[in-house]
């Protein structure tokens, strides 16, 4: 009688174990923004989603890409769509932060967890119930904001100068910059805009040349962020230059070229993980990406933006597992189990930084996800 | 704000106008002959922009694929009817024309390594890769209902703008580049510095015009196009063809936007959807001269330019609202002046 009932209590286990091995493939949906004007951030995020590991605790992953072309109503249709018709148990998108902030209502009314690649804290904070579910990996503005500060304070810089896009970002950037640079007590003699697609800044760099300021930052991303430092410099500009990390890229040097010579600019470690010094805990992790993005898309083609989709990934991998000892994917319970193991994350280590998360802190990073670097030959330098 | 910004302001003002200029006078013209409102306009400026920044970095543009593949499509269209009309004869003219010469021009490229070559020769490339769209987009897009109402036109117009937008990004990718300039010269003039370049744009932008104005004065097609533009039947009645028209005055604009892109990309850099603002801004001056008068469409246009730039330096966060609502006055005063013609 014993043995019977042990049998079929072994069969029932091999049964329920043989369903879940059946039924319960993990489900990522991840939507990004692989064209439209984020496109220069969206393809590295979407090579990099194909590095992500396809089983996690012997569990197998299937990644369901879409791409939302930066729009907003795309984000959202894509967050529909992935959630209604694809089961998946996590989001991870979008790009840019207008798409991620009209995605967290519909992640929210479904309980599925979300981790978004875009920069703004605005994706996680103020926390309240809906932001609950969202989680995000690239560091925020006001991080990087601080960063600046503090180097333009150590080199003795007295009055700045802001020149950014005519958008969230550069409002954003503006917001944080200026916050940070009155408590510093730098001047800011001048505020400027200017749009991706202008063909000419003379206007606004002749109006920064007239005030004289010790430095300027652009607050721009990708290439365009080239024209007014290219401007400043043709109209005879000798101040020091400083550039956002929204710029990290290679194209930003092929298109600045020798005009961006000695700009300063905060990142991600990621971007000079070589030069790291050894002692660094996020330099392994981040040799780490490197080799693997470079070693499938060609040398020199890795970006800090892809490391924001590899975090998301080394996030899950540290998550799932916690989750699955609580319930099946596929389930609610999971989704809420998976939401809290992500919030449970304690000094892991990624490509741009450590995350520790905490109820009210769903990016966890600290001063370790920041590092200053400058332009020398071409080339990003680490300054020490 | 002194002497010397205004000047400087002045001068970036008259530089991107003599661009937007030669665009307005693209879009008059195209409107004009064919009734089109030819939004892609813009597209040739960035097509022509990047195929030479292509040629320059040593790779192959995709507008040689795209050249073949609009090549392929109208021989087919054209091959068909000829079939259909038992017109054996004309094949051979039909594929050689469509087929043979991309096919030629892409042999050419592979041969060459274009990187190397002298920077005349690159420029001639880049505008045999661009030019023959426009005639070929006419061919596939408009032709075919060349005597739709003018918003079926614009419709059409929208759909070939969307479509060539996706494919600049899936040739030149998201990111822009620069073309290396055609001179480094530049030269005190009062107490401000002239870059060569500048002139060269503005310069070579009169030019054109001038050359603009004998192709109409003195040609023969010329003339033909100022008679489409007058009256079509009328000018059908004295045997100019209607579809000819349609592809002179779409190669010519094709050719205008090529040219402009050409000549300020050393200035700044092009991105695959730069062209619409571009254009846009070109149609803001186009339309000061009522979609119907040369000189006052550039007028216009060199208007547009210095608003641009003397906006960019008072107020830059508002500098493309001022821009753009500039043309409301423009509206305002023009329905006030002109008597309303129901179209057709």
């Amino acid at each position: 009688m014993k043995i019977k009932n042990s049998i079929a209590g072994l069969l029932a286990i091999l049964a329920t174990g043989f369903a879940a091995n059946v039924t319960a493939d993990i489900n990522v949906g991840v939507t990004l923004s692989a064209t439209g004007p984020a496109a220069s951030l969206g393809i590295p995020e979407k090579n990099t989603v194909a590095l992500l590991p396809t089983t996690i605790a012997g569990q197998k992953i299937n990644y369901i890409v879409l791409d939302d072309a930066s729009d907003t109503t795309t984000a959202v249709k894509n967050t529909r769509k992935l959630i209604a018709e694809d089961k998946v148990d996590v989001i991870i998108g979008s790009t840019i932060t207008p798409n991620s902030l009209a995605m967290i209502d519909v992640v929210a009314e479904a309980e599925v967890p979300m981790i978004a690649m875009a920069a703004s804290s605005r994706i996680i904070a103020p926390m309240d119930a809906k932001r609950a579910w969202v989680y995000k990996t690239p560091q925020n503005d006001a991080q990087m904001a601080m960063a600046i500060v503090e180097h333009m304070a150590g080199n003795k810089v007295k009055t700045v100068a802001y020149i950014g896009f005519a958008d969230a970002y550069g409002e954003g950037w503006w917001n944080e910059f200026s916050k940070a640079a009155e408590a510093q007590n730098i001047k800011i003699v001048g505020n400027e805009r200017f749009n991706r697609s202008d063909t000419s800044v003379t206007g606004q760099v002749l109006k920064i040349l007239s005030a004289k300021p010790d430095a300027v930052l652009v607050g721009g991303a990708g290439t365009p962020a080239a024209l007014p430092q290219k401007a400043l410099k043709e109209k005879g500009y000798k101040g020091v230059m400083y550039q956002t990390h929204g710029v990290a890229n290679a194209d930003f040097l092929r298109v600045c070229g020798k005009d961006c010579e000695g700009t300063f600019l905060p990142a991600g470690p990621v971007l000079v993980a070589v030069q790291l010094p050894d002692s660094n805990p996020v330099k392994k992790e981040a040799l780490d990406y490197v080799n693997k993005y470079e070693a499938a898309q060609g040398k020199g083609s890795v970006s800090t933006f892809g490391a924001h989709a590899w975090d998301a990934g080394t996030l899950l991998a540290n998550a799932i597992p916690q989750a699955l000892k609580k319930a099946q994917p596929g389930t609610p319970e999971f989704r809420k189990a998976l939401r809290d193991s992500l919030e449970d994350t304690k000094e892991l280590t990624a490509a741009h930084g450590v995350f520790n998360m905490s109820p009210q802190d769903h990016l966890g990073f600290d001063q370790r996800s920041r590092v200053m670097v400058q332009i020398v030959d071409g080339n990003w330098l680490l300054v020490k | 704000m002194d002497l010397q910004i205004a000047l400087l302001l002045g001068q970036d003002g008259i530089t991107n106008g003599a661009i937007y200029a030669l665009l307005a006078l693209a879009l008059v013209l195209v409107f004009a002959v064919t009734r089109v409102i030819f939004i892609p306009q813009g597209e040739f400026v960035a097509f022509g922009a990047l195929t030479l920044a292509g040629l320059q970095a040593g790779r192959l543009p995709g507008t040689i694929w795209l050249l073949l593949a609009l090549g392929t499509a109208i021989a087919l269209v054209e091959g068909s009817r000829a079939l259909r009309d038992r017109n054996f004869r004309r094949l051979p003219m039909i594929l050689l024309v469509n087929c043979g010469v991309p096919l030629l021009l892409a042999g050419t490229l592979f041969a060459l390594s274009p990187a190397s070559l002298p920077l005349p020769v690159q420029v001639l490339l880049a505008l045999m890769l661009v030019v023959p769209l426009g005639p070929m987009i006419y061919r596939l897009a408009y032709q075919p209902i060349a005597e739709a109402s003018v918003l079926a036109l614009l419709i059409v117009s929208v759909a070939v703008h969307v479509t060539l937008i996706g494919l600049g990004l899936l040739f030149f990718g998201a990111e822009g580049s620069r073309t290396l300039s055609f001179t480094d010269i530049s030269f005190e003039l009062g107490d401000i510095l002239v870059q060569g370049q500048t002139l060269l744009v503005v310069v070579a932008s009169l030019m054109l015009i001038v050359a603009l104005y004998f192709f109409f004065e003195r040609t023969i097609y010329g003339k033909a196009l100022r008679a489409t533009a007058m009256n079509r039947t009328g000018a059908r009645l004295m045997g100019i063809s209607g579809s000819l028209a349609g592809m002179l005055s779409f190669t010519l604009a094709a050719a205008i936007g090529a040219l402009s892109g050409i000549l300020i990309s050393p200035i700044t850099t092009i991105y695959y959807d730069s062209g619409f603002l571009i254009g846009l801004k070109g149609f803001v001056g186009a339309i000061i001269g009522g979609l119907a008068s040369y000189p006052v469409a550039a007028a216009g246009a060199i208007l547009v330019g210095l608003l641009e730039s003397f906006s960019s330096f008072w107020a830059s966060a508002f500098k493309e609202v001022i821009v753009f609502t500039s043309i409301i006055p423009v509206l305002v005063w023009r329905s006030l002046k002109t008597r309303h013609v129901e179209e057709e």
